[in-house]
């Protein structure tokens, strides 16, 4: 058999001084071809799906009109904010304390947490008086007392339930200015009614199977004298 | 009035300030005037100032820095934990820390308890002065 002719191999990584060579390791693993060892990828090379070919946009036609002076396009910002992040102390069935607004010191059931990061809360309604409402995580004390909320479906609330309705303006003719100043109060329609409803029948139940508990929630948290915020535990 | 507690090898006494706050250490030596060496089964020996010491009434025969295993054996022998947590100081303490560990349902449920408590006292102390007067 004829000898087989070698070719000087030159090394694929060179020392460049003592210890320290050129190429790093993983550098090395793509030069070694490591990746596209046949019996990795299923007994064949690996390869890229072939792109359809995209069909080129229709070029715009460019108008005849632009401004005299340059317009200064403002910055491109494509941030998403992610919710506010949930207090650990806060989980679904959490007894909250809200602190602000009109229903300050009212102990209320948290149910999940909105795409806004607001809280989705209700009393329930028939107990505290509290509706289904959204709140701010900031303006809450997370207590440790937990309700069951396993029966209780909250899905069908997010932030665009609780916009506010936008009545069609009609145009007021003289004649019918005084009669325009007693527009009824806009009740709340029956779904939102029944929706509270719903929510409210599964978690009364959950409280009422603890003792005290639909007594404590009908009551508001206040400080006394000589409790220390500081010192409580909640 | 003569002293009742004193320091002594053996004393249990309570820690009031720094790491080890509200422990039971016993004084296993004196180091100088105000320094005494401390040990207890959960901690390292070390020394400390008998300002942060308050001597309690419990003391336990051992001698002068005994090894860990011959502490632990005396302090039950003499039954420190139990004879502390029956003692009124040691009761004390433990109400102390219940209460400051309350959940604010609890405060609640104890505000209940103590307004049904209240309302069965005036119900009786009613009676008696009804049959006083009568």
């Amino acid at each position: 058999m004829a000898p087989k002719r070698r070719t000087s191999r030159v090394t694929r990584n060179p020392e460049l001084i003592r210890g320290v060579r050129k190429h790093s390791r993983s550098q090395m693993y793509h030069k070694r071809g490591l990746w596209a060892i046949k019996a990795k990828n299923g007994g064949k090379f690996p390869h890229h799906e072939k792109k359809a070919a995209v069909a080129e946009a229709v070029a715009e036609k460019v108008s005849k009109f632009y401004p005299a002076d340059d317009v200064k396009k403002p910055l491109s910002n494509n941030r998403k904010h992610k919710p506010t992040k949930l207090r650990a102390s806060i989980t679904p069935g959490t007894v909250l304390i809200i602190l602000t607004g009109r229903f300050k010191g009212k102990r209320v059931v948290f149910l999940k947490q909105l795409s806004s990061g607001l809280l989705l809360v209700t009393g329930p309604f028939k107990i505290n008086g509290v509706p289904i409402r959204r709140v701010n995580q900031a303006y809450v004390i997370a207590t440790s007392t937990k309700v069951d909320i396993s029966e209780v479906n909250a899905d069908k609330f997010d932030d665009k339930y609780f916009a506010k309705q936008v009545e069609k303006k009609k145009k007021k003719g003289e004649s019918e200015f005084f009669e325009a100043e007693k527009e009824d109060k806009s009740s709340l329609p029956v779904e939102k009614k029944d929706d509270q409803k719903a929510v409210d029948a599964a978690l009364v139940k959950a409280i009422e199977g603890v003792p005290d508990l639909k007594v404590y929630l009908g009551a508001r948290f206040s400080l006394k004298s000589g409790m220390k915020p500081h010192e409580l535990v909640f | 009035m003569p002293f009742k507690r004193f320091v002594e090898i053996g004393r249990v006494a309570l820690v009031n300030y720094g790491e080890d706050y509200g422990k039971l250490v016993v004084i296993v030596d004196v180091i100088d005037q105000n320094r005494a060496l401390v040990d207890a089964p959960d901690m390292v020996r070390s020394q400390m100032n008998f300002k942060r010491l308050q001597l309690t009434d419990i003391k336990i025969d051992i001698k002068r820095v005994p090894k860990k295993k011959t502490l632990i054996a005396a302090m039950e022998a003499a039954d420190v934990k139990n004879k502390w947590e029956n003692s009124s100081w040691g009761r004390k303490l433990i109400v102390q820390k219940r209460r400051a560990s309350l959940n604010d349902f609890d405060r609640f449920k104890l505000m209940l308890a103590k307004i049904k408590k209240a309302g069965v006292v005036r119900q009786e102390l009613a009676k008696l002065k009804k049959e006083t007067t009568a």
